[in-house]
């Protein structure tokens, strides 16, 4: 099993956190993980986006090229990376910031009001952790569980409020289709 | 097995350089390696070791020189231009048959060149760099794994020869995260026996000199013939590479650092295919595995060398493999990275040009 | 027959290889007695610089090292911070010092390295065959300012204390000259003041040597001390142009 993942969106939208927490995560269930954000310039354009690999065997190329799946913050990262998804491969976007609709009919859409939610919970900047949530759900990839211990090794010096607020949107997104465990 | 940790890659550098028992840090920053500088300022410090953020890469350079000279395992780290401005202190250090280590995580070139990640610095790695008969050994990583633990054998190589050693990674490998498992036991700085040339003040015994020049007629060339022998030592000794699915292959793929992670995707693509494919990939590129290449030249026909610039390695398979073999090149340049479908492509169609 | 003159155990047994008056002969004997007197010669590494002295390696009796033209100062911070317990001198001419190695200077006495360096201001390249230096006056002849040094097309002369001085990082800067026994005699005490902050751990301190290069002057050795006195001087001024010792007071 390998699942190569895209993760992107502008800057102030976690991108890179959720790329080392899906990193960790892959990591807590003794996978193989690679995680490569894009850098420096780029970066400054104001868009943001990573890499991450978790495998059953070790990783070859850390480098994504045709992602199983891909988590789309905003609307040029829509245009960037939908046509690069795998057949059958899955496609995450925060239908929030998000006015065009893909057009891939290979492939599974799912359209999620992260920012909404989000911002129900009481903060819209953890739109990302609703969308983790819906990927370990949609994916099975990890557990609701894994993923709230990953976010702790991403965020070490975070308070126990903000933590538990993370931990919420991560059930709020793992909940959103079928059962939360 | 100790606990596995997420990792920078240059992150996994500066760890590994701390448990190597170096404690001398020179560097001036430049991207995208500013991890390393930035990190060996807190642990450098927390270790009781030195960091010096320098005015240049001249004086980082230099103060290794010093520091080494002095005994005492000393390291800098860099990315392309900055290696280059080092090049007359390297030239010096190897002159005067000093242990160092220089980090370069490579970035594309020439001149300003971008910061994404390249293998553009190969010749001037391989070819020592600077002016002057000497080499510096090479080691290629690919994985943040060996950034952990190729510091600690860079190390014992310098030593061991009195040589500069130098890790050429690239921006992916500096700039990407993976797991790192705390392999070897840290060395602690004051276990390490003291150098018989170090300069530390003479007491006790007879001054010592270290410098890399010498006016009087003819001693220079014999220096140069003694440390030629040295040269000869290692490459017959210290080549070091990995394969994977070599033994029945019709076209072997050569690559190192990241693209041989890249290409080891594409050579798994190709086995899937059924293709049979195998990978070569280089760790030590200096001195280069030249005796495999030899060896696999007299079976295999085809051999596709795949690098991140416009081919510089490939003419180190063509000295290997001494013409027997065809050798396909494979290049992205200017910071360009390779993704596993391309190298495949190329893999069928040399193998379909073939049949 | 007691013997009354004879070289100190700083300086090994070999000899010197200066053109007759030059200067850096002096400077090295009175190194080398400081070497014993202060009693540092076995913990002392010394740095040769490129130019005339490069061969100073040969000549002070302690370990010494040769690095790359104008990097002393970088190569005696890494030996210093390497082995504090080391008394480390860089010993470098006005081309290694003020041209290509000036930004190792620099730096080195903004980061207040505990070093002591050796300054030897001829204004002139003499390794070379006598072109200009930073420190060749205007109107200065050189093998490069043929018609006398044009300040409009070669700039001016570079004042290394001066500069060093606008810097918050020094410790101990002074300009001195090995032109008369009286200014010989000031030169070991400035050095040796040099080395005992070293010893102190005060941190960076530079003397600067005005010296005879006769030959790419091309005069005498007479004439040469002469024109220190006269000419040099009057355009470099003798004296301490940094004593944090004073200003702490
Ligand atoms: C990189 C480099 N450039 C140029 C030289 C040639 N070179 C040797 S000595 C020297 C000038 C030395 O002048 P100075 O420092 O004034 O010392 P002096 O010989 O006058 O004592 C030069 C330019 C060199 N060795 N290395
Ligand atoms: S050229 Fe000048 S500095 Fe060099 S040895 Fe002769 S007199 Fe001294």
């Amino acid at each position: 099993m390998t699942k190569e993942i895209i993760i992107s969106g502008f800057g102030g939208q976690g991108i890179v956190s959720s790329g080392i927490i899906l990193a960790h995560a892959g990591l807590i269930e003794d996978k193989h993980v690679t995680f490569f954000p894009s850098y420096g310039a780029e970066m400054r354009g104001g868009t943001a986006n990573c890499s991450v690999v978790i495998s059953s065997e070790p990783v070859a190329s850390p480098i994504v090229a045709t992602p199983d799946v891909v988590i789309i913050m905003n609307e040029p990262s829509l245009a960037r990376f939908e046509m690069a998804v795998k057949p059958g491969g899955l496609l995450l976007y925060n239908q929030t910031l998000i006015k065009s609709k893909p057009k891939r009919k290979d492939i599974t859409v799912m359209p999620i009001e992260a920012n909404v939610l989000a911002e129900e919970l009481g903060q819209g900047r953890i739109a990302n952790m609703v969308m983790l949530g819906v990927f370990a759900k949609k994916t099975g990839l990890l557990s609701l569980r894994t993923l709230k211990n990953a976010q702790r090794k991403r965020y070490k010096k975070a308070n126990d409020e903000q933590l538990a607020l993370n931990d919420k949107a991560l059930e709020k997104g793992y909940g959103l289709f079928g059962n939360s465990k | 097995m100790a606990e596995k940790k997420l990792m920078y890659g240059n992150h996994a550098i500066v760890e590994g350089v701390i448990a190597a028992g170096c404690r001398f840090f020179a560097g001036y920053p430049i991207t995208p390696q500013n991890e390393i500088p930035e990190s060996m300022s807190v642990r450098m410090v927390d270790e009781g070791g030195v960091f010096i953020q320098t005015e240049s890469e001249i004086a980082a350079i230099n103060m290794l020189f010093g520091a080494a000279a002095a005994g005492k395992r000393a390291m800098t780290s860099s990315s392309s231009p900055g290696i280059s401005l080092m090049q007359e202190g390297i030239s010096y250090i190897a002159g005067a048959d000093i242990p160092v280590l220089v980090v370069n995580i490579v970035r594309g070139g020439p001149g300003l060149g971008n910061i994404a990640p390249a293998q553009s610095d190969y010749y001037q790695s391989t070819r020592g760099g600077g002016h002057g008969d000497y080499f510096t050994i090479t080691l290629a990583p690919n994985s943040a794994q060996d950034l952990y633990e190729f510091p600690k054998l860079a190390f014992e190589l310098a030593e061991k020869y009195r040589n500069p050693a130098l890790i050429l990674a690239d921006g992916l490998l500096g700039q990407m995260m993976e797991a790192v498992e705390f392999s070897f036991e840290p060395i602690d700085p004051k276990s390490l026996p003291e150098k018989e040339w170090a300069l530390c003040g003479c007491k006790g015994r007879e001054r010592r000199v270290v410098r890399s020049y010498d006016l009087k007629q003819g001693r220079l060339e014999e220096l140069n013939l003694r440390r030629a022998e040295k040269y000869t030592t290692i490459r017959k000794d210290e080549q070091r590479f990995k394969d994977e699915y070599c033994d029945d292959a019709d076209l072997v793929v050569i690559a190192y650092g990241t693209s041989s992670r890249i290409a080891s995707a594409a050579v798994r693509m190709a086995r899937q295919k059924g293709l049979k494919v195998g990978l070569l990939r280089p760790i030590t590129l200096w001195p280069f595995p030249t005796d495999v290449l030899a060896d696999m030249s007299k079976r295999i026909e085809n051999f596709l060398v795949v690098e991140m610039s416009c081919g510089q390695m490939i003419d180190d398979v063509k000295l290997a493999t001494e013409c027997r073999s065809n050798i396909h090149f494979h290049g992205r340049p200017g910071g360009g990275v390779p993704i596993p479908s391309e190298i495949l492509e190329k893999i069928e169609a040399v193998l379909g040009g073939a049949r | 027959m007691k013997k009354i003159f004879s070289r100190p155990e700083g300086l090994t047994d070999t000899l010197m290889r200066y053109c007759p008056g030059c200067g850096h002969g002096i400077v090295h004997r009175i190194v080398g007695e400081l070497l014993i007197e202060l009693d540092i010669r076995e913990r002392t590494v010394g740095i040769a610089p490129v130019g005339c002295s490069v061969f100073a390696d040969e000549y002070f009796n302690c370990d010494m090292i040769q690095p790359p033209h104008g990097r002393g100062p970088a190569v005696s911070a890494g030996i210093k911070r390497a082995r504090p317990e080391c008394i480390v001198f860089s010993y470098q001419g006005d081309g290694d010092l003020a041209s290509i190695g000036t930004a190792e200077i620099i730096h080195a006495a903004a980061r207040n390295e505990n070093i002591t360096v050796v300054f030897i201001n001829n204004a002139i390249f003499g390794m070379t065959g006598g072109q200009m230096a930073p420190t060749t006056l205007p109107g200065m002849k050189s093998t490069t300012s043929q018609k006398g040094r044009d300040v409009r097309k070669q700039g001016y002369p570079m004042k290394v204390c001066e500069m060093l001085a606008s810097l918050d990082g020094p410790y101990y800067l002074e300009r001195c000259a090995v032109d008369t026994v009286k200014n010989v005699i000031k030169t070991k005490k400035a050095l040796k003041m040099a080395f005992q902050n070293q010893l102190d751990d005060k941190g960076f301190c530079l003397i600067e040597v005005l010296s005879m290069c006769p030959t790419g002057w091309g005069q005498t050795p007479v004439q040469a001390k002469k024109w220190i006195g006269e000419v040099m001087s009057a355009y470099y001024p003798l004296g301490v142009y940094r004593d944090r010792s004073k200003e702490a007071k």
